[in-house]
């Protein structure tokens, strides 16, 4: 069996990678999807203390956490679209200010 | 059975790192696509069979379609990188190394590998996520059910065409 530090480990090297992409990107879509990354690596991390804990309630966030995530993937994206209506751009340099 | 969980690791981690460095946005989508159906493997040698389905499902299916839809619809193309600071350019590497060094130092001192025995059995099959689900968390689940009905409606309510 798998050690519990190295699923912590892939977790925080995900987690790490999808901040550092959040940061660096410069088109909206894509800093989303690092989000994603981001929330997967937490999932990651639940799924893992649930196997080493033997408890069954980590699993259970994870899917609340995949269902906020669904959520927030829906309206995040209509804003982008409503956003690329008006300004006409992708790029968060250009994005700086949230009136229409 | 080890050695899928440190395969699967190890392409997660590097289709991350491909999300992260591509420049188009569709390149980045597929490598998340990618990173996602690895982890839906790595919940598998886990134990958690429900959730890698639900990942592959919701993640990996409708999640992501919907981030290509839009990626296609916008039609998002390579993005123009910016040269305001070189400073930025040359400490951004370093300061991201020197974070997941720390991270992991702190894991590594909280969890070390010997004191962490994982359960004998877990059983996580769907019979068991649903009765822990409308039993325990019969709240949660209901007020995630109005989360979805804002959602939908707020999503109408942006992308219509006179906003």
């Amino acid at each position: 069996m798998v050690p519990l530090v190295h699923v912590l480990a892939l977790s925080a090297a995900l987690f790490v990678i999808g901040a550092a992409g959040f940061v660096f990107r410069k088109n909206i879509i894509t800093v989303f999807m690092c989000i994603e990354l981001m929330l997967n690596a937490v999932n990651l991390a639940f799924i893992g203390f649930s196997r080493y804990l033997g408890n069954l309630d980590g699993q259970l966030f994870v899917f609340f956490v995949i269902v906020v995530a669904a959520a927030e993937a829906t309206v995040g994206l209509a804003i982008i679209i409503a956003l690329y209506r008006n300004r006409n751009t992708l790029n968060i340099e250009d994005l700086d200010s949230m009136k229409m | 059975m080890e050695v899928l969980f440190y395969i699967f690791a190890a392409l997660a981690v590097i289709a991350a790192i491909s999300v992260v460095a591509q420049r188009m946005p569709v390149h980045s989508a597929l490598s998340l696509i990618v990173v996602l159906c690895s982890l839906a493997v790595v919940y598998l040698l886990l134990g958690a069979e429900f959730i890698a389905v639900i990942q592959v499902i919701v993640y990996a299916g409708a999640i992501m379609v919907l981030f290509v839809f839009v990626i296609m619809l916008l039609n998002a193309g390579r993005e123009v990188p910016s040269h305001r600071s070189r400073f930025a350019h040359w400490l951004g590497a370093p300061l991201v190394a020197a974070f997941l060094i720390e991270v992991l130092f702190a894991i590594w001192q909280q969890f070390p590998t010997e004191s962490t025995r994982p359960a004998a059995s877990l059983n996580a099959g769907p019979a068991a996520i649903g009765h822990l689900l409308f039993r325990n968390y019969v709240l949660p689940f209901e007020v995630t059910s109005i989360l979805i009905l804002v959602a939908i409606l707020g999503a109408v309510v942006l992308a219509k065409k006179e906003f």
